[in-house]
Order: structure tokens, then C-alpha cells, then sequence
């Protein structure tokens, strides 16, 4: 083992360690900004890192790769900064399998409770509707239409009991895909 | 900036083609008559295809000063490089930085951009904001402390803009932002 | 000197170079996780990189010694210095207009001195 080799370890060493620290940087890094800046770390230390293996072996062919590494970790950092918006504060964080198990459980409480709101207007609109026709029925549009409105209503709100929520597809199945 | 039809045409950008047949050449490694050329095709291609606002030049370049700059900022890169990893890599202690404003005293785009780049590149500084209309550069200093103080940083970003319009300016440029030229023009101005 | 004593120089130099780039590589990484807030990392990201990244190179251009790759590595060189002081402006620029910036960390601020002065003469300005 030359001293050559020797340097070449601690290199490596060095690099990885570096890259490491970068990518901790981009999982805690509060905003998108500074986990852009993390990422042109860890693509700088690739490039340093092709550019050892290439001093190692000799390899003249991998230098265009340096060249294209260089322009793509500018480009990147350059466009997110472009693009980059206001956070609020706590949205970046990475939430735990507590959190999110709450945070659905809530909006599908929410959701439920929205729809037998839902269901006790309709039921409360069609009472109102079948208790004002008799009071009516000189008044309005005759008899015939009256009748037919009667069953509609019935299978409306049999309808709406079997009717599968489009948002969610049952509880069960979801707990399992997670 | 000329945005006169006949000033954009392909002859007043020599200098971009030649550069970017320039940059061709290198890609490829060795210098052939076919990546001349190409190089050539290819840079008269995104000049013309890919219009910019063509940079004015007024001054001329002194070679001298040309090396003082370079060597400067050589001298500058390194010794700056190792400060910012001492300060990294120095144990319980976090850098106090500062925003500061910078009145720049030339009136070109392109002395503001040299002058942008170059402080940037020296580390301990970077530049945060550049107002063109105002001549305004706002540096970020990483440690108020290693650069010697918020005023040393103000004047070091001057006189590093003075270094660029001794290298490039013509002299009617320089009097313009207050220089002189030389430490002999200077004794023969006092004179 | 012989052939084989100028190899083993540039080997040697080479090395010294690939070992200050790595030491560099590793000041960046330490800065970017140490370092308090949005603009001092972006100094970490970029500074000890261009530094660290001519010595990677001029350490690989010694390895290979001849051929047409050489060339294309001062180009590498030529390019990232062209190109970190414009991303690091960038996001610098991103940082302060989306309220990234901790005021409190900074000793003196004069950008956003200078911000809210403007904004207050375009509120003055403003017809009521």
C-alpha cells in the first residue's frame, strides 16, 4: 500500500464525511433554500469525488462528466432559488406516523361530520317539501307533478346512505397501503 | 446597453464568438481546424439565434494592473479560503455576519458585474443585492470579527473595485469614479 | 532528473493538491451544518468550494499529465468560478425576499433598512 493509496483513503474519507454532514444539513435545514444549498454541496463533492477516481486510475474519459456536473448543480440551485416562495414556519418539518395517523383520522372527521350535515338539511328540505304541497295544491302547477316527486326523494336518500365517499375508500383498505 | 437594430448584428459580438469557440475548443481537447471551426458555426448560431444586450466596452486593457488584479485576487482567494474553514471548523464559536451597503463609484454594468463577481468569489463576502440604477452593492460579510471590522469589509469591496477599473478602464473612466491611474499620477496630480 | 523522478513529483504534488480539495470539501460540509442561519451556509457552500475545487483539479491534472482532458478541466475551473457567485447571489436574493433571513443574527442590516425605506416612500407616494 503506497503512500499514494494512503492519501487517496484519507480523500475519500474526507469527502464522505463532508457529503454526510451536507445531506443532515438538507434533512434539518429549515426552508427550501438552505436544502438547496446542502444539495450543491453533496454535487460538489461528487464532482471531487469522480475527479479523485479519476486521478487514481488515470481515467481521462471521465472529465466530461465534470464538466456536465459543474453546469447541472449550478443550474439547480439557480432555478429553486428563482422559484422559491414564502414557507410558513413548521410546514418543511418531516412529520412522524403519529402526526400523520392524527392528522388524517381529523380530516375525516371533518369530512363526516360535513356530510350528515349534509344528509340532515336534504332530509329536513324534502320534510319541508312534502308537508307544503297539501297547503299549496291549488296554487301550484297541478297534480300531476306532485306524485312523481313522492319516490324521488326515497331513492335520493337511500342513494345517499350506499353512495361511497369519492375522497376516501374505506378505512380499513387505506390502514393497510400505508 | 445599444439597443440599436444595426449594433446587434453578429459582427459587434466577435468577442462572445471568439470566447464561445473558444470554450468549444476545450471541450473537446485538442486544436483542430474542424473544432475551430465548429466551435465558430456553433458560436455564431446561439449569438444570433439567442439574442442578449451587447455588454459596452469603453476602456482599454492594461496588462499591468490586468496582473495586479489577477494576483490579488489569487493571493486573496487563499489566504480568505482558509479563513472561512478555520472559522467552520473552530470549535464553540458561531460568526457574527452584517449586511452592508456599498456605494459603488463607477457607472458601467459591466465593472458592477466584475466588481459583484470577484468580491463573491473572495470568500468572507458575498453579494446579496445589486442595484444597476444606483450602483449599489449589498455584501453579506460572513464574520465581522476575521474581516477586521463592518468598515475594513466597505473598503475592501472599493478597493477591489479600484483594482478592476485600474485594469480595465480607460482613463476617462477612472477620473470619472475619483482615481488615478498610478502612485506616479497621484504624486504628479498632488503636484 | 530523470523521467521517473518527475512522475514521482507530480504524483506527489498531486497528492499534496487531492488533500487540501478534500480537507476543503470537508470545511464545506461542516460549515453548511454548523453555521446559524440561511446566509452565513450559503458562504459555506460556496467559498471553501472553488478553492478546494482548482486544487481537486490541478491534483487530477497532474495525474494525467498530457492530453486534450487537461484542458477541458480548466474549463470545469473557469465555469464554477463564473457560475457560484450568481447561484449564491441568488439564493441570497430568494432568502431575503421570502423572510428567510434572521434579522437577529445580523450585526448591522442595512438591506432591509434600505427596503423598508422604499417601501415606506412608495406608501407616502401612494394617492389617498
Amino acid at each position: 500500500m503506497s503512500v499514494f493509496d494512503v492519501v487517496v483513503l484519507v480523500c475519500a474519507a474526507l469527502l464522505t464525511v463532508g457529503a454526510t454532514l451536507a445531506v443532515i444539513r438538507a434533512e434539518r435545514g429549515p426552508s427550501m433554500l438552505d436544502r438547496t444549498i446542502a444539495l450543491d454541496i453533496v454535487v460538489t463533492t461528487v464532482i471531487a469525488g469522480v475527479a479523485l477516481y479519476a486521478a487514481v486510475f488515470r481515467r481521462a474519459d471521465v472529465v466530461p462528466l465534470l464538466v456536465v456536473l459543474s453546469l447541472v448543480g449550478f443550474v439547480g440551485s439557480v432555478t429553486v432559488a428563482r422559484f422559491a416562495a414564502v414557507e410558513p414556519e413548521g410546514e418543511g418539518r418531516v412529520r412522524t406516523r403519529e402526526e400523520v395517523a392524527a392528522e388524517e383520522a381529523e380530516k375525516r372527521r371533518l369530512e363526516q361530520e360535513e356530510l350528515a350535515e349534509r344528509r340532515a338539511r336534504r332530509r329536513a328540505a324534502l320534510e319541508a317539501a312534502r308537508d307544503a304541497p297539501p297547503v299549496e295544491g291549488p296554487g301550484a302547477d297541478g297534480g300531476t307533478p306532485e306524485p312523481a316527486t313522492e319516490p324521488v326523494p326515497e331513492s335520493a336518500t337511500d342513494t345517499v346512505e350506499d353512495e361511497p365517499d369519492p375522497e376516501h375508500h374505506g378505512g380499513p383498505a387505506d390502514e393497510e397501503t400505508r | 446597453m445599444s439597443l440599436h437594430p444595426r449594433r446587434t448584428g453578429w459582427r459587434f459580438q466577435w468577442v462572445t464568438i471568439l470566447w464561445l469557440t473558444a470554450v468549444w475548443v476545450l471541450l473537446w481537447g485538442d486544436v483542430t481546424w474542424g473544432n475551430v471551426v465548429n466551435g465558430a458555426l456553433l458560436g455564431v448560431l446561439v449569438t444570433t439565434g439567442l439574442r442578449m444586450t451587447p455588454v459596452d466596452f469603453h476602456g482599454r486593457v492594461h496588462p499591468a494592473a490586468l496582473a495586479v488584479l489577477l494576483g490579488r485576487f489569487a493571493l486573496d482567494l487563499v489566504r480568505a479560503s482558509f479563513e472561512v474553514s478555520l472559522v467552520a471548523l473552530r470549535p464553540r464559536y458561531t460568526p457574527r455576519g452584517a449586511v452592508i451597503c456599498v456605494q459603488l463609484r463607477s457607472h458601467s454594468d459591466l465593472y458592477l458585474t466584475l466588481t459583484a463577481e470577484l468580491v463573491s468569489l473572495v470568500p468572507g463576502s458575498i453579494i446579496v443585492e445589486a442595484h444597476r440604477l444606483t450602483g449599489r452593492l449589498y455584501v453579506h460579510v460572513l464574520d465581522v470579527e476575521t474581516s477586521g471590522g463592518i468598515e475594513k469589509a466597505r473598503q475592501n469591496v472599493l478597493d477591489q473595485e479600484a483594482r478592476v477599473l485600474r485594469a480595465l478602464g480607460s482613463d476617462a473612466e477612472l477620473a470619472e469614479a475619483g482615481l488615478s491611474r498610478g502612485r506616479r499620477a497621484r504624486e504628479v496630480a498632488a503636484r | 532528473m530523470t523521467q521517473d523522478q518527475w512522475t514521482t513529483v507530480a504524483d506527489v504534488a498531486s497528492a499534496v493538491c487531492l488533500l487540501g480539495g478534500a480537507f476543503f470539501a470537508l470545511a464545506a460540509g461542516v460549515g453548511a451544518v454548523r453555521f446559524p442561519d440561511l446566509l452565513s451556509r450559503m458562504h459555506a457552500a460556496t467559498k471553501p468550494q472553488v478553492l478546494g475545487l482548482v486544487l481537486v483539479l490541478v491534483g487530477l491534472a497532474l495525474r494525467l499529465r498530457e492530453g486534450g482532458a487537461v484542458w477541458a478541466l480548466v474549463l470545469v475551473a473557469v465555469f464554477q468560478m463564473l457560475t457560484a457567485p450568481v447561484a449564491a447571489h441568488m439564493v441570497g436574493r430568494a432568502g431575503f425576499r421570502t423572510g428567510k433571513v434572521r434579522q437577529d443574527l445580523l450585526v448591522v442590516d442595512e438591506l432591509s433598512r434600505d427596503l423598508a425605506a422604499t417601501r415606506r416612500a412608495d406608501d407616502d407616494d401612494r394617492p389617498d
